[in-house]
């Protein structure tokens, strides 16, 4: 983990008429750090994972990045709401990913397994039909999807596979920063656990910066360097991860840690 | 009503505006500014769809309503008219558009494409090259590219103004992995000036290349969808491929049955009921073989250089 | 600025040190386990820690590794040039101090589905940069010096027996060599020719300059490894009056 910032979040929060979903979220992440936002329903994690991604607006606070120079502006951390459309929905596409909870949300599932991976490259003006998919195939193969499996339809895969064909789509650009939400829910669990090995591995060989969203802490106990524990919109408890769960301090925090159960 | 006998050119003057009551070009002159405003910013911007204020007219969506209408905004006194559909001066189309014009205007018309001052066209260029000072009018059913990509209007007109046409290179990249090759014959998408990704109208693929640094004004009219949009003289026009599967254009095994030609586009027909088939050119003016019939209405009218033309006659 | 003298050299300081856990689901109960804890460890030093059971040798232990945090005092590391204190410091700054500073041997392996036993045991070495190859050479000397068949290198250790476990744990824990160790019953499990292996890669460790902190139950391990003792009977919590009647 180097030094340098990657994300800076200070008071964000979103409102939906008087009741503010999440309110006050105040962190840093560095890269190569892994952050999980764990909570239950109605927590607000996932409305402040889609304000960090800039999938929501923010009404307060504000979320700064470190984005590489570039024709469009110096490098630095610049505040979000400050980037033109243009490279906002630039950075989403090459410098960050993000993983959908349901795979069919994030797929296209009109097109080809390798369209979908090598989507990506031909936004940003890949034109050798070959090379695409030889990345494609190199991809699916990081993520342990056969590569003679290519041109399937999204729906020939199982629910895993679909998972797994996501994140490779996301990944192909070498993303620096990558929001997951609830990534293993929904799985069976030999294949959540083949997927959080995948993610694990993943995160260690190229560097990534992850935040987390997840309701399931032996997930942020495997994947996360660092916890936010949310409760009714508000960050309840935080930081280091191993520390928060086997000493939690907020009364919150100790009763979602003891009603896990354990097999 | 009397209407313009076969032979006889009509002159200019003889507009009988008090049997028609129809403003000169059956647009109001107001329509008409408006459109050629809406014109000018689409030459300013090559490739870009420019909303427009369309008017009813006398024929219904999906007749050339875009076309006539840019025409109309266009033409004046000293124009010749040329009007062809499927590449041919004769269909009903074709010589229901003239005639419209013809009426409304009584500027000369013509079958000969290097006469032409505007040339409005349903799905095809001619094949004889066009010169500086001509226009080509384009008729276009649907004016977005990315329309059966993505259907919504307000997130094509995002992808148009970030130029994030991932999803076109998606669907191109799919035909080659389905079928082996892109499977786009006609309205094959192209990229205008290195900015805006631009439907040619159902063009087929063919003539694509004509549309790259044509020394004519290249302007298109979608009706019912109230766009138009254009290519100025000399602008690059490249259409879509991958590096490793470059563009082709449609060849033929044949040539044409009436004038031998080797490099036009080629139309199957089917003569007789056995299912005798023949290919014949389908720019009708280009075909040069004998025994074309060509529209009698369509008046040949005075060359630019005062020599009198001559009238191919019929078998 | 004067050095220390060669044979001490004090790595890790603790400055009344206290625990209480509050249980806000027993109705905010609290429970003290040790208050105005100092303890002093130097390099070469292997203290075990003393007394009887409950009073708080493994929360100790925790403390010193970041994973409880404390309700007062200092814990502090000699980590690189200078000092740092464990208990205000960031999550990045723990984990930074784990990769190379502390290393821990705990009595329970927490299993990774699909993670090797090699891949376990080579992690340490990865973090700190060496190369897959040479960690996992290391790794493989470490498990056959600790009788560990290798057959099982290549399997995940979650079916492996307690004393197996036990030493893929220590393994983990010893591969990689640190200023600063904790042991917490690193011997539980292992029969007696595999507890004077890991017998002898303490004392290694310690001879190499390594301050430990253990918690040895078995007195024959304690004797062969420690060099003194801390006695954590004598850091009785506070109690409040009421409960002192009783």
């Amino acid at each position: 983990m180097s030094d340098d910032l990657l994300l800076s979040v200070r008071g964000a929060g979103k409102r939906y008429g008087s009741r503010w979903a999440c309110r006050n979220v105040s962190f840093d992440l560095h890269p190569g750090e892994v952050l999980a936002v764990v909570g239950e329903s109605g927590s607000g994690k996932t409305t402040l994972l889609k304000l960090l991604s800039m999938r929501l607006a923010l009404d307060e606070g504000s979320v700064h990045y470190a984005a590489r120079p570039d024709g469009s502006g110096p490098g630095g951390l610049r505040d979000l709401a400050d980037l033109s459309e243009a490279r906002q929905r630039m950075l989403s596409r090459t410098e960050w990913g993000f993983v959908d909870q349901n795979p069919r949300d994030g797929l296209r599932m009109a097109v080809s397994a390798g369209a979908n991976v090598a989507e990506r490259l031909m936004v940003l003006g890949a034109e050798h039909y070959g090379r695409l998919r030889d990345e494609a195939r190199d991809w699916m193969g990081r993520v342990e999807l056969a590569g003679d499996r290519i041109d399937d339809m999204p729906s020939e895969f199982s629910g895993g596979m679909q998972q797994r064909l996501q994140i490779a789509r996301n990944l192909v650009t070498r993303p620096r920063l990558v929001f997951m939400d609830e990534p293993t829910s929904g799985l069976d669990v030999s294949v959540q656990a083949r997927l959080l090995d995948l993610l694990r591995s993943l995160v260690d060989d190229l560097g990534l910066a992850c935040v987390v969203v997840t309701h399931d802490l032996a997930v942020a106990r495997l994947l996360a360097h660092r916890m936010l524990v949310m409760k009714d919109g508000a960050v309840v408890e935080s930081g280091l991860t191993d520390r928060v769960l086997d000493d939690p301090h907020h009364p919150y925090t100790q009763l979602l840690v003891s009603s896990v159960l354990m097999p | 009503m009397t209407g313009p006998s076969a032979s006889t050119p009509l002159e200019p003057s003889a507009i009988h505006q008090g049997e028609h009551d129809y403003n000169f070009g059956f647009l109001d002159e107001q329509t008409k500014r408006h459109i050629r405003r809406a014109l000018l910013k689409a030459v300013a911007i090559p490739g870009c769809q420019v909303p427009f204020g369309g008017r009813e007219m006398p024929l219904p969506y999906g007749w050339g309503t875009g076309g006539i209408q840019v025409t109309a905004s266009l033409i004046g006194r000293e124009d010749v008219l040329k009007v062809i559909d499927q590449g041919a001066d004769g269909t009903v189309n074709a010589v229901n558009i003239r005639r419209f014009f013809a009426r409304t205007t009584s500027v000369r018309t013509t079958t000969r494409t290097e006469l032409a001052s505007i040339i409005q066209t349903r799905h095809r260029i001619p094949e004889k090259a066009l010169h500086e000072g001509q226009i080509l009018v384009f008729q276009v059913p649907m004016p977005e590219p990315l329309f059966r990509l993505e259907p919504r209007r307000a997130e094509t007109i995002k992808l148009h103004s970030l130029a994030e046409y991932g999803l076109m290179s998606v669907r191109l990249y799919e035909d080659i992995a389905q079928l082996g090759a892109i499977s786009r014959t006609y309205d094959y998408p192209v990229q205008v000036n290195g900015r805006y990704l631009m439907s040619p109208s159902p063009i087929p693929k063919f003539d694509n290349p004509k549309l790259h640094m044509s020394p004519a004004l290249q302007l298109f009219g979608a009706g019912r969808e109230k766009r138009l949009y254009a290519v100025p003289p000399y602008t690059p026009v490249r259409s879509l491929a991958f590096d490793d599967h470059p563009f082709e254009v449609q060849r033929w095994d044949q040539a044409c049955g009436l004038c031998g030609s080797a490099v036009s586009f080629l139309d199957e027909v089917v003569i007789d009921d056995a299912g005798g088939r023949m290919f014949v050119c389908s720019d009708t003016d280009h075909c040069s073989g004998p025994g074309i019939a060509r529209d009698p209405q369509s008046a040949e009218t005075l060359a630019p250089s005062g020599a009198p033309a001559s009238l191919v006659p019929s078998p | 600025m004067n050095e220390q003298p060669f044979q001490i050299q004090t790595v890790v300081r603790v400055r009344g040190l206290a625990k209480t856990f509050v249980l806000h689901n027993r109705g905010g109960a609290e429970l003290p386990v040790f208050s105005g804890l100092d303890m002093d460890v130097a390099a070469g030093e292997c203290v075990v820690l003393a007394g009887p059971s409950g009073c708080g040798k493994s929360s100790l232990m925790r403390c010193l590794y970041g994973n409880y945090a404390p309700s007062g005092g200092t814990v502090e590391l000699r980590h690189g040039q200078s000092w740092l204190d464990l208990s205000e410091a960031s999550p990045r700054q723990v984990i930074a101090v784990r990769r190379s500073t502390i290393g821990y041997v705990s009595q329970f392996l927490r299993v990774i589905p699909r993670v090797s036993t090699l891949e376990l045991v080579s992690e340490p070495l990865r973090r700190l940069g060496f190369s897959r190859a040479l960690a996992d050479d290391r790794a493989r000397q470490l498990l056959d010096r600790l009788a560990l068949p290798e057959r099982l290198w290549h399997l995940p250790p979650s079916t492996f027996s307690g004393g197996e476990q036990q030493r893929v744990n220590v393994a983990r824990g010893l591969i990689a060599p640190r200023p600063v160790l904790l042991l917490d019953e690193p011997t539980a499990s292992l029969d007696p020719r595999n507890r004077q292996t890991v017998v002898d890669l303490i004392g290694r460790a310690r001879d190499d300059g390594a301050a430990i902190i253990g918690i040895f139950h078995d007195a024959e391990v304690r004797d062969a490894v420690a060099t003194r003792s801390f006695d954590l009977g004598t850091c009785r919590p506070q109690r409040a009056p009421e409960e002192m009647a009783t």
